[in-house]
């Protein structure tokens, strides 16, 4: 069973189509990672889901129920933690749960308990007394996600969960995301990050200008990519056309932004042998390197424009 | 109907907590008005000549009711910082009743409200003031205070929920209070005044209140003032708390 289902949602802000016919399906207990660079209709797509925002059209059913027609069911089912996390600064970590959980409607004795628990589980116990407003941003998040998951929600949504994080933190998050998607929790959660939906999530959506442009396994995405790339840099612009000419016998070559060369197909092998024809040809370069692709190569590729020009080109 | 009391009861709780944890903002709103007791009742008083009346006795239900709407902007300014903060959101995406933000808001804002006039009435008695009417009459003037500080805190609500950050709520809710408040009888006689003030000053809600919580304190005149002042909160209550919850519903 699907425990998300979407189908052409439109949402538009004057002339911004935020949301331009997004459908996807997310099966009950697995991950969907909804990946799209800053604009893309990512939160949007997440508030008409949790019943925050109506969409212009479109149907969304979460769970089996209807967005739109029965959202207060939609509410008791879910749990959010969005883009920024919504905790009150001024309470503590433990009153800030058990807020939650009175506002679930949790029955009076199971509340304090549900409220250490979760402290327990994202290592806040000895941050629970304090008030959150002395948390570091990694430990807000925590504290947010433990409120999304207070009434033990089937369907799960998360809006960027680890943008702002330094590596650490959200390596921990991961780790505690990983565990709860190994409970069966169903889970969407958006990124802007290839490698974050690439660790997390069983299927990805990628979204752009509020539309749907791939979506696949991360395997699959990257074959559609193409794999790895090999990014030269060369010394000047003369020597960048030669380059140009150089790489161009080992496949096509595409302009990066800071007039870097990028060839798809990139190998070991593939180094080895551009390295040399380039020192035959004398072009001097100042940096040759292997690059897995990242989200600005799914971009590229995709959809013809990087992910940061997004604003100028719309 | 249950669950919307626990609801309104359980973010009223969350509000209160907000206003221990912060005692210095509750201390300093009680700054200024003290202040202007001072500064009225030792400065200006001395040349104010109210006939039959000390000017402490005179001053006193002015200030309740200046300090009152001064209050009710926090209203404003609580509801669009959490707006600004997510937490709306957050509350939003929960399964409780949509009427609960508000209401628990409106009964936090009341006690506090309450809690400040109560300051006022112990500075006021500090400095001269007394209640010559008894008991009954001086609790009664001390709920109309109330009730204004409550209907106040109606627009506030509507305004900190329009504007959407704390800055524009606290501006907005505060530059029209200062006009309102001073143009009125709640510092000087209204007769005193050029005939055009005196026509604003008496219809706006601030000169009935003041006037009818003086009567309720010092004696004379009081069905006709307390009657219009009812009328203008109830109407004011009604008006603004619908635009308020509409546009709590419309948010987005
Ligand atoms: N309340 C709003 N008013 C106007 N435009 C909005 C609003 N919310 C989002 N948008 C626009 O809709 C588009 C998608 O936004 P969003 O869903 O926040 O993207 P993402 O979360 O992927 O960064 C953007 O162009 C954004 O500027
Ligand atoms: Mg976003």
């Amino acid at each position: 069973m699907d425990a998300v289902v979407v189908q052409d949602l439109v949402k538009t802000y004057g002339p911004t189509r935020a949301l331009d016919g997004v459908s996807l399906t997310v099966p009950e207990g697995t991950v969907l990672g909804l990946l799209g660079p800053n604009g893309a209709g990512k939160t949007t797509a997440v508030r008409v889901l949790t019943t925050l925002l109506r969409p212009d059209s479109g149907s969304a059913t979460v769970a089996g129920i209807d967005v739109l027609k029965d959202p207060a069911a939609v509410r008791r089912t879910i749990g959010l933690a969005g883009q920024y996390a919504a905790v009150d600064d001024k309470l503590t970590g433990a009153e800030n749960l058990r807020l939650v959980g009175k506002l679930y409607h949790l029955p009076k004795q199971q509340i304090a308990a549900r409220a250490d628990e979760l402290l327990a589980r994202f290592d806040l116990v000895e941050a629970g007394g304090r008030v959150v407003k002395t948390y570091s941003g990694g430990m807000r998040r925590r504290l947010d996600l433990a409120g999304a998951l207070v009434n033990k929600p089937r369907v799960l949504f998360l809006d960027e969960p680890t943008t702002g994080l330094d590596p650490r933190s959200r390596l921990g998050l991961w780790e505690v995301l990983e565990d709860l998607v190994a409970d069966g929790t169903t889970l969407l959660l958006t990124t802007q990050y290839l490698e974050e939906a690439d660790r997390l999530a069983d299927r990805i959506v990628v979204i752009d200008r509020g539309r749907v442009i791939a979506e696949g396994t991360s395997d699959s995405l990257k074959d559609e990519v193409g794999g790895s790339v090999l990014v030269v840099r060369a010394a000047d612009p003369p020597q960048t056309e030669q380059a140009r000419e150089v790489l161009a016998r080992f496949g096509e070559v595409t302009d990066l932004t800071g007039g870097e060369l990028q060839v798809q197909g990139g190998s070991v092998d593939l180094v080895r042998k551009a390295a040399t024809a380039l020192a035959k040809a004398g072009v001097e370069i100042t940096d040759l390197a292997l690059r897995r692709p990242t989200l600005d190569d799914v971009f590229l590729q995709l959809t013809g424009h990087a992910a940061e020009d997004e604003e100028g080109a719309a | 109907m249950t669950a919307a009391l626990s609801d309104a009861l359980a973010v009223t709780g969350r509000n209160l907590r907000r206003i221990r944890r912060e005692p210095e903002v509750l201390f300093f709103s009680t700054v200024q008005p003290i202040i202007f007791v001072l500064l009225f009742r030792y400065v200006f008083g001395g040349a104010i000549k109210i006939p039959g009346l000390s000017y402490v006795d005179f001053l006193m239900p002015g200030i309740f009711v200046q300090t009152t709407a001064f209050a009710s902007t926090g209203t404003g300014v609580a509801l669009a910082d959490d707006l600004s903060k997510g937490i709306i959101d957050r509350f939003r995406s929960l399964p409780m009743a949509r009427s609960a933000v508000l209401a628990g808001r409106s009964l936090s804002d009341l006690a506090r409200i309450l809690f400040t006039v109560l300051v006022m009435v112990v500075v006021g008695v500090a400095v001269g003031l007394r209640f010559h009417q008894g008991l009954a009459k001086a609790v009664a003037a001390i709920a109309l205070v109330a009730f204004f500080g409550f209907a106040f805190t109606w627009i506030s609500a509507w305004i900190g929920l329009s504007v959407k950050t704390v800055e524009a709520a606290n501006l907005a809710g505060f530059v029209w209070l200062f006009p309102l408040t001073f143009a009125s009888s709640a510092f000087a006689p209204v007769n005193t005044m050029p005939g055009w003030l005196q026509a604003f000053a008496k219809a706006t809600p601030v000169t009935p209140t003041v006037d009818a919580v003086r009567a309720l304190i010092n004696g004379g005149p009081t069905a006709r003032p307390l009657l219009i002042s009812l009328c203008w909160l109830v109407a004011i209550t009604a008006v603004f708390s619908t635009l308020a919850v509409r546009k709590y519903r419309s948010i987005s």
